[in-house]
């Protein structure tokens, strides 16, 4: 297929797409309007379980099922991930020495940034139930916040931060207790991921039953697992072909 | 006009699936692919909108109520963007694969399939 054909193929489909999402929207309940059907049953189902963050109810109690699915990819595209980044058999690992130096001020930075934000994220987990945030947004800042190690131009110092056995057993064994949780569901309420732990006092830290556990368990999850992804990424820096091997 | 933030995710979408088509590029195409995705963030999000509601969160200071901002839209958001970032990094894994099989990025260049 010619250039220009492909053009037109394309011209005709997003026209197409274009006017029939409008069509949809000219149907969509006007925007800001008061017509929340599902709001208005979930703010009270989040209430009668003494949540105050009405989404992390949804995402952990209501949703529970859809979340351990949402787990389940992430875990599985890291593995896919691993599966496809790892060195082929004429690859092989070159352990470099940092070659750059950053500012003194990134490095300044880094350093100093390093343990507010891993403070900041486990906040940010601890509060899952009541603030905005949870286990998916805290464990993204940990396994991010940890590379501002590699901001502050120390590979070196990245690789003992962070040893591989520790993270990928740390995203099995989140992963893992998410289910586990589940299955207490099951044993203590009939149903799978049932809140069972009682709902405390609306607004307090421990309150909420079986989420602040569960975000527990997916910042861990999604923490390591992000720190076990990234570094596959770095690790292409360090792969060799045998060709271009030499002594050291 | 009512449909505005409706028709700005559409654009996003329809704009992000043009960057693909016109990428010359892997990492781009990636990139595209991530920016039409995030339409659906503003779909969602939108939907959920309603005029002086304040966010579905509630303290000691903002008393539980039905008058907030669809939560249940909010949730699905978080479940669109975890499962767009893990598209998104297995998208480059492969990416980087093509690059060291074929020695280019150029989707153009990846006419033929070899086994």
């Amino acid at each position: 297929m010619s250039r220009r054909v492909r053009w037109w193929v394309l011209g005709v489909g997003l026209a197409g797409v274009g006017v029939a999402l409008l069509l949809a929207f000219l149907h969509l309940p006007a925007f800001g309007s008061s017509f929340h059907p599902y709001r208005d049953l979930a703010v009270p189902a989040s209430v009668r379980h003494g949540t105050a963050n009405v989404i992390a109810s949804l995402t952990f109690d209501q949703r529970g099922y859809d979340t351990l699915g949402e787990e389940t990819i992430f875990f599985g595209s890291i593995l896919a991930v691993v599966a496809l980044l790892r060195p082929s058999e004429e690859e092989r690992l070159v352990r470099q020495p940092d070659s750059t130096t950053p500012l003194q001020a990134t490095r300044l930075f880094g350093y100093l940034l390093l343990p507010v934000t891993i403070l900041v994220a486990l906040n940010i987990v601890a509060h899952g139930a009541l603030t905005p945030g949870g286990g998916f947004q805290g464990g993204i800042m940990l396994a991010t916040g940890i590379h501002l190690m590699y901001v502050a131009g120390r590979f070196r110092s990245l690789e003992k931060l962070r040893p591989m056995v520790v993270f990928e057993t740390g995203e099995a064994a989140g992963t893992a207790v998410f289910a586990a949780l589940g299955f207490a569901g099951t044993a203590g309420a009939g149903y799978f991921l049932a809140n069972v732990l009682p709902f405390g006092t609306f607004g307090q830290l421990l309150s909420a039953g079986t989420i602040p556990l569960l975000n527990v368990a997916v910042g861990i999850a999604v923490g390591s697992g992000g720190v076990v992804l990234l570094a596959q990424f770095f690790q292409q820096v360090f792969l060799v072909t045998g060709d271009e091997e030499k002594p050291s | 006009m009512s449909v505005y933030a409706y028709v700005v995710a559409g654009a996003v979408l329809l704009l992000g699936g043009l960057g693909i088509a016109r990428s010359r590029n892997l990492v781009q195409a990636v990139v595209c692919l991530f920016i039409a995705q995030s339409g659906t963030y503003v779909l969602l999000l939108a939907i959920g909108y309603q005029k002086n509601a304040p966010a579905p969160v509630f303290g000691s200071t903002s008393r539980p109520t039905t008058t907030v901002a669809d939560p249940v839209v909010q949730a699905l958001a978080l479940t669109d963007i975890v499962v767009s970032a893990t598209v998104t990094a297995l998208l480059l894994a492969l990416t980087i694969q093509i690059a060291k099989r074929h020695g280019t990025v150029d989707p153009d260049e990846l006419s033929s399939l070899e086994g």
